[in-house]
C-alpha cells in the first residue's frame, strides 16, 4: 500500500527530451492512468517508476522514500507488460512463483499465495502448463497472477490489454477493475486507448510530447478539458473543432465563421470577453449537437450538409459539411438524415468549449 | 513439388542432385572401403586388370588392428575429445557472458567492442601461429593439451559470442525486465531467465565449437611434439607416413574412425549444427 | 483484502544498498573480462609479438636483434614467396567462384520439396564437418599416382589413355588442391545460401510468376538481389578461410612439387617451423595481414551499405 510521488521528473535520451518536468502525487489505493499518443513519454515515465530506465533529473518517491537509485528488484513493485513477458521455459506455477522464490519465501507460503492468486483469476487448472500452451487471454491472466502473488506496493501496467482482441479487451478491462476494487493496491496504468483510460482510472494523466497536459478524474477531463489536445483526445468520436472569429457587437460576444454565427451564452461569453480580438477555436462534441426545432434559438444553431451517415444502432453519426469545416454529429439513431440533406443543428449551450487558437489553452 | 515434364525433372533436378551427392560423399565411401580392404587388394595399380574399386571380396580388420596396436590412436582420440570438450566449455562460458553483455547492456564502447569481436572472429589461425608458438613456449605450455585448450578459445569465443549475441537479441527484453522487477538482480535474471531461454542457441554454439576444435590442425601440429599428446589429425599425419611411405590402410582407417565422433555428434544435432552454421554467417 | 494482511518482513524490507553489478557498466566489464583476458593473451599479444618477431632476426630459442624491414625485403626477393602469393590469390579467387556457383546451384536444388530432403541436406554437409585433414587424406589417396581411382574412372569412361600424375606435376597439383577445396566448400555455401533462400517469401516468387516472369528472370530479378546480403557474408568468410588455408595444401603436397603449390601459410610454416627461421616465418604470415584487412574492410563497408538500404 503506497503513495507514489513524482517530482520534476525529466528524461533525456541523447537528443530527445522524452519526459519534461512531470509532477504527480499518486494516492494510496489510487488507480491512475497515463494516456497519450505513442511517443508522448507515458511509457518512459512508467519505466522510470519501475527502475528500468534511469532518471535524468527529478525524484520518484514510493512511500516517502526516494527510489531514484534503487534497482527494480528492490522497489517492491510488480509490472504487467504488453506482451505478457511470461517466462517461456517455466510452467504457469513457476512463472507465478518466480518473484517469491527470488525473495526467498518458503515453499508453503509460495504455494499458498500462488493458489490464492490462481483462484482469484480462475486459472487454477492451468498451473502445470507452459505459456505457449495458453491462449492470449489466459496468458494475460497469468501475467496478472504473477503480479498479484507478490502483494507489491504498486502495480504497473504497460498497455496490458493491447495485444488482446476487441471483445476480450473489454472483458479483461472489467476484470482489472474488479481486481483493483478487491486488492486496492495502488496502480499505475499506461495506455494509448482513451476508453481504457476513462473506464479504469480514478484519475487520468494526459500526456503529449513529454509534457503532462492535464490530470483529473475522467469526467473532469471530458467536461473541462484544459486544452485543445485533451479535448480532442478524450471522447469518441472526437470533438469537432472550428476556427472562428470573435466579434463584440452591442455588448454581446459573437463567434463567426463562413455561413456560421453563434452567440455563446454566459458564462462562456464573459470568459471570452477578456480575450476579445484573439483568434479562437470553437469545440463542440458530436454528442452535444442535435437537430434544431422551432424552439431553438437562432443564436445557437447552424446549417450543415450531410456527406456520410454511419448507423451504429445506438446512435447515428453524421459527417457534415458546415460553414467552418467538417463536423461530426452523433444523433438519435432514428434521426431522419440522408446523404445530401441540408440540416439545421442546434448546439447544447452549456457544453461549448472555446480554445485560444495560438496557445490552444481552454478559455 | 518439382514441377514440369518428366524429362525436365530428370535433367534439371534428379541428375544434378545425384551428381552433387555422389561427388560430395564419394571420398567417404573411399575411406570406408579402403579401411576394410586387405593390402593385397589395396596396392593394385589403377590400370591393372585386377583393380576392383567399389567392392572388396575379403574385408579385413587388419588396418584398424594396426591402428590400435601399433600406434597411439586411442590416446589421440581421447586427447582430441578432451581438448575439444574443455575448450568448447571455456568458449561457451566466455561467449555466453560476453554475448549477453554485448547484446543486452548499455555501456561505453559496446558497439566498437562488438565490431572488435567480429574482426577477431575473422582472424585466421595461420596468421599468428608462429608468434603464438613462441608464447606457448614462454608460458611453458608446449607439448601439453593446455596449449590447445587455452588457444582454441581464441577462434571459438568470437564465434560463440557472435552467435549468442544473435540469440540474445531475439529474446524479448521484457522477460528480463519482468524478472528484475520480480526481484531478480541483473545477474540472476541472466542466469534464471535469459540463459535458459537461449539454451537452443547455446547448444548450437557448443556443437559447432566442438566440431571446429576437432577439426583444428595447425596449432595442434605446431604446439604438440610427443606422440602421446597428439590429436587425431596430427597423429594420423605424422605417425602413419614414414618419409615417402604412406600406410594407406591404417591412414584411411584412422581418418574414418577419427571422423566418427564428430559425425555422431553432428547426426544427433543436425538442426542445431545447421542453425549454428547459418547463425554464424548471419550473426 | 489480500495485500494488507502481509506485514513488512525482513526479507521484504527495502534494500537500499546499491549493488555494484546492478550497474550496467560494471556488469558488462565483469562479463567481458574472461573473453578479454583470453583474447588479449592469445590474439593481441601474439599479434604484437609477431610484429616484433618479423622486425627482428630470431631463430628458435635465440632472440634476435632488431633488423627493421629486412625480413620483408628478403621475402619480397624470394621467388618461392612470390609464387606463394600468386598461388594464394589464384587459389582463393578460382575456388570462390566455383564454390559460389556450385553452392548456389545446390542450394536452389535443395530449396525444393522432395522426399528425403532432410537426409540429403544432412549428408551433403559431411565434407564440411569431417576434419579437413582426414578427408583430404582420402582425396590424396584418390589422387595417388599409382592407385588412383580417378584415373581408373577416367580411363574406363574413355577420357584418358595414359595416367595423370595429379600431384606430381606443378600445375596439376594446384588444380587438384583447388578441386578438393571446392569440394570441401560447397556444403558451407549451399547450406548458408539455402538458409538465405528460405527467408525469401514464396509469395514474391508467385507474384513475379503472375507478372509473367520466366524462372530465369524470377531468379535474377527477385531471388538473387534478396540473397545478395547473405551471399556477401558467406563469400567474406570463405575468402578469408581460403586465403589463410593451410591444412589442405600441407596434406596434399606439402607445398611441392618443387615448392610450386605453397600458400602464405604453408610457406610460413616451412620457413618458420620447418627450418626454424622464426622471424622470416612470422614475416611471411604477417604479409597476409594487409590483404585480410583489405578484404574485411571492403566487405564490412559493403555489408553496411546493404544493411542501410
Amino acid at each position: 500500500m503506497a503513495q507514489v510521488v513524482i517530482r520534476n521528473l525529466n528524461k533525456k535520451f541523447d537528443e530527445v527530451h522524452a519526459v519534461k518536468d512531470v509532477n504527480l502525487n499518486i494516492n494510496d489505493k489510487e488507480f491512475i492512468v497515463f494516456v497519450g499518443p505513442s511517443g508522448c513519454g507515458k511509457t518512459t515515465t512508467l519505466r522510470m517508476v519501475a527502475g528500468l530506465e534511469s532518471i535524468t533529473s527529478g525524484d520518484i518517491l514510493i512511500n516517502d522514500t526516494v527510489v531514484n537509485e534503487l534497482p527494480p528488484m528492490d522497489r517492491d513493485i510488480a509490472m504487467v507488460f504488453q506482451n505478457y513477458a511470461l517466462y517461456p521455459h517455466m510452467s504457469v506455477y513457476d512463472n507465478m512463483a518466480f518473484g517469491l522464490k527470488m525473495r526467498k519465501f518458503d515453499k508453503a507460503e509460495i504455494g499458498k499465495r500462488v493458489q490464492e492468486a490462481a483462484d482469484i483469476l480462475d486459472i487454477g487448472q492451468l498451473l502445470k502448463r507452459k505459456p505457449r500452451q495458453l491462449s492470449g487471454g489466459q496468458r494475460q491472466r497469468v501475467a496478472l497472477g504473477r503480479a498479484i502473488v507478490r502483494h507489491p506496493q504498486v502495480f504497473l501496467f504497460d498497455e496490458p490489454l493491447s495485444n488482446l482482441d476487441a471483445k476480450l479487451r473489454v472483458q479483461m478491462r472489467v476484470e482489472l477493475k474488479k481486481l483493483h476494487n478487491r486488492l486496492g493496491t495502488t496502480a499505475i496504468y499506461v495506455t494509448h486507448d482513451q476508453v481504457e483510460a476513462m473506464t479504469l482510472g480514478d484519475r487520468v494523466v494526459v500526456m503529449k510530447d513529454g509534457l503532462v497536459q492535464q490530470v483529473g478524474a475522467p469526467l473532469e477531463l471530458y467536461n473541462q478539458p484544459a486544452n485543445r489536445f485533451v479535448a480532442g483526445f478524450i471522447g469518441s468520436p472526437a470533438m469537432n473543432f472550428a476556427p472562428v472569429a470573435m466579434a463584440e457587437r452591442d455588448g454581446a460576444i459573437w463567434l463567426e465563421g463562413p455561413e456560421f454565427r453563434i452567440k455563446p451564452p454566459e458564462p462562456v461569453a464573459s470568459r471570452l470577453r477578456g480575450h476579445a480580438g484573439k483568434e479562437v477555436v470553437l469545440g463542440i462534441r458530436p454528442e452535444d449537437l442535435r437537430l434544431a426545432n422551432g424552439a431553438d434559438s437562432a443564436d445557437l444553431a447552424f446549417e450543415a450538409t450531410v456527406e456520410v451517415t454511419e448507423q451504429l444502432g445506438s446512435e447515428i453519426l453524421l459527417d457534415l459539411k458546415a460553414g467552418p469545416g467538417q463536423m461530426v454529429a452523433a444523433l438519435e439513431p432514428t434521426a431522419p438524415a440522408k446523404v445530401g440533406d441540408r440540416l439545421r443543428l442546434a448546439i447544447n449551450p452549456n457544453r461549448l468549449h472555446v480554445f485560444d487558437a495560438r496557445s490552444e489553452a481552454a478559455i | 513439388m518439382v514441377e514440369g515434364a518428366l524429362w525436365r525433372r530428370w535433367v534439371f533436378f534428379y541428375i544434378p542432385l545425384t551428381l552433387f551427392v555422389f561427388v560430395l560423399l564419394f571420398p567417404f565411401y573411399w575411406m570406408l572401403i579402403t579401411t576394410f580392404r586387405p593390402d593385397g587388394e589395396l596396392y593394385q595399380p589403377w590400370n591393372s586388370p585386377r583393380y576392383q574399386p567399389f567392392w572388396t571380396a575379403n574385408p579385413t580388420l587388419e588396418h584398424i588392428k594396426y591402428l590400435f596396436e601399433e600406434t597411439l590412436f586411442s590416446k589421440w582420440l581421447w586427447n582430441t575429445m578432451f581438448i575439444a570438450a574443455i575448450s568448447t566449455m571455456i568458449s561457451l562460458f566466455c561467449g555466453v557472458l560476453g554475448g549477453y553483455a554485448l547484446s543486452r547492456l548499455n555501456f561505453p564502447f559496446a558497439g566498437s567492442l562488438g565490431t572488435g569481436i567480429f574482426i577477431t572472429y575473422l582472424v585466421p589461425q595461420t596468421l599468428l601461429f608462429i608468434p603464438l608458438a613462441e608464447i606457448i613456449r614462454n608460458f611453458k605450455l608446449g607439448d601439453s593439451p593446455w596449449a590447445l585448450i587455452l588457444t582454441y578459445p581464441t577462434f571459438l569465443i568470437p564465434f560463440c559470442t557472435w552467435l549468442m549475441m544473435g540469440y540474445f537479441k531475439a529474446v524479448p527484453r521484457e522477460l528480463e525486465e519482468c524478472a528484475r522487477i520480480d526481484g531478480a538482480s541483473r545477474l540472476q535474471a541472466m542466469l534464471y531467465i535469459i540463459i535458459p531461454v537461449a539454451i537452443p542457441g547455446i547448444l548450437s554454439a557448443g556443437i559447432f565449437a566442438f566440431t571446429l576444435s576437432w577439426n583444428e590442425f595447425i596449432y595442434a601440429l605446431v604446439f604438440l611434439s610427443s606422440s602421446e599428446q597428439k590429436t587425431v589429425p596430427v597423429g594420423v599425419t605424422s605417425e602413419l607416413i614414414r618419409g615417402d611411405v604412406f600406410f594407406w590402410g591404417p591412414l584411411m582407417a584412422g581418418a574414418l574412425l577419427g571422423s566418427i565422433p564428430v559425425a555422431m555428434v553432428y547426426s544427433f544435432f543436425v538442426e542445431h549444427y545447421v542453425s549454428g552454421l547459418t547463425g554464424s554467417v548471419k550473426g | 483484502m489480500v495485500t494488507a494482511t502481509m506485514p513488512a518482513t525482513g526479507r521484504q524490507k527495502t534494500r537500499t544498498r546499491i549493488r555494484v553489478l546492478e550497474d550496467e557498466r560494471w556488469l558488462a566489464l565483469t562479463l567481458l573480462t574472461p573473453t578479454a583476458v583470453l583474447l588479449g593473451l592469445f590474439i593481441a599479444y601474439p599479434f604484437i609479438e609477431g610484429v616484433y618477431l618479423s622486425l627482428s632476426a630470431s631463430r628458435v630459442g635465440v632472440p634476435g636483434e632488431f633488423v627493421g624491414l629486412k625480413n620483408f625485403e628478403k621475402i619480397w626477393n624470394d621467388g618461392i614467396f612470390r609464387t606463394a602469393v600468386w598461388n594464394t590469390f589464384w587459389y582463393t579467387g578460382i575456388t570462390t567462384v566455383f564454390k559460389l556457383f556450385l553452392g548456389l546451384w545446390l542450394a536452389l536444388l535443395l530449396n525444393r520439396h522432395f522426399k528425403g530432403k532432410a537426409y540429403i541436406r544432412a549428408a551433403i554437409l559431411l565434407p564440411f564437418i569431417i576434419p579437413t585433414v582426414l578427408s583430404t587424406f582420402a582425396w590424396k589417396w584418390m589422387f595417388d599416382p599409382t592407385f588412383s581411382v580417378i584415373n581408373w574412372a577416367l580411363f574406363k569412361l574413355g577420357f584418358i589413355s595414359a595416367r595423370i600424375n595429379w600431384l606430381g606435376d606443378p600445375d596439376l597439383a594446384m588444380t587438384s588442391i583447388i578441386i578438393v577445396n571446392i569440394w570441401r566448400g560447397i556444403p558451407f555455401f549451399a547450406i548458408s545460401l539455402l538458409a538465405g533462400l528460405q527467408t525469401i517469401s514464396p509469395e514474391l516468387q508467385e507474384a513475379a510468376a503472375i507478372d509473367g516472369a520466366k524462372p530465369w528472370q524470377r531468379f535474377w530479378h527477385v531471388t538473387w538481389p534478396l540473397l545478395l546480403p547473405v551471399t556477401m557474408v558467406v563469400v567474406l568468410f570463405s575468402v578469408i578461410q581460403t586465403f589463410a588455408d593451410f591444412q589442405l595444401v600441407y596434406v596434399m603436397t606439402g607445398g611441392g612439387p618443387a615448392n610450386a603449390t605453397h600458400l602464405f601459410a604453408t610457406y610460413a610454416y616451412q620457413i618458420g617451423i620447418g627450418t626454424g627461421l622464426l622471424s622470416e616465418g612470422a614475416a611471411i604470415s604477417l604479409a597476409m595481414f594487409p590483404f585480410l584487412l583489405l578484404i574485411v574492410i571492403v566487405q564490412l563497408l559493403y555489408i553496411r551499405r546493404v544493411e542501410v538500404r
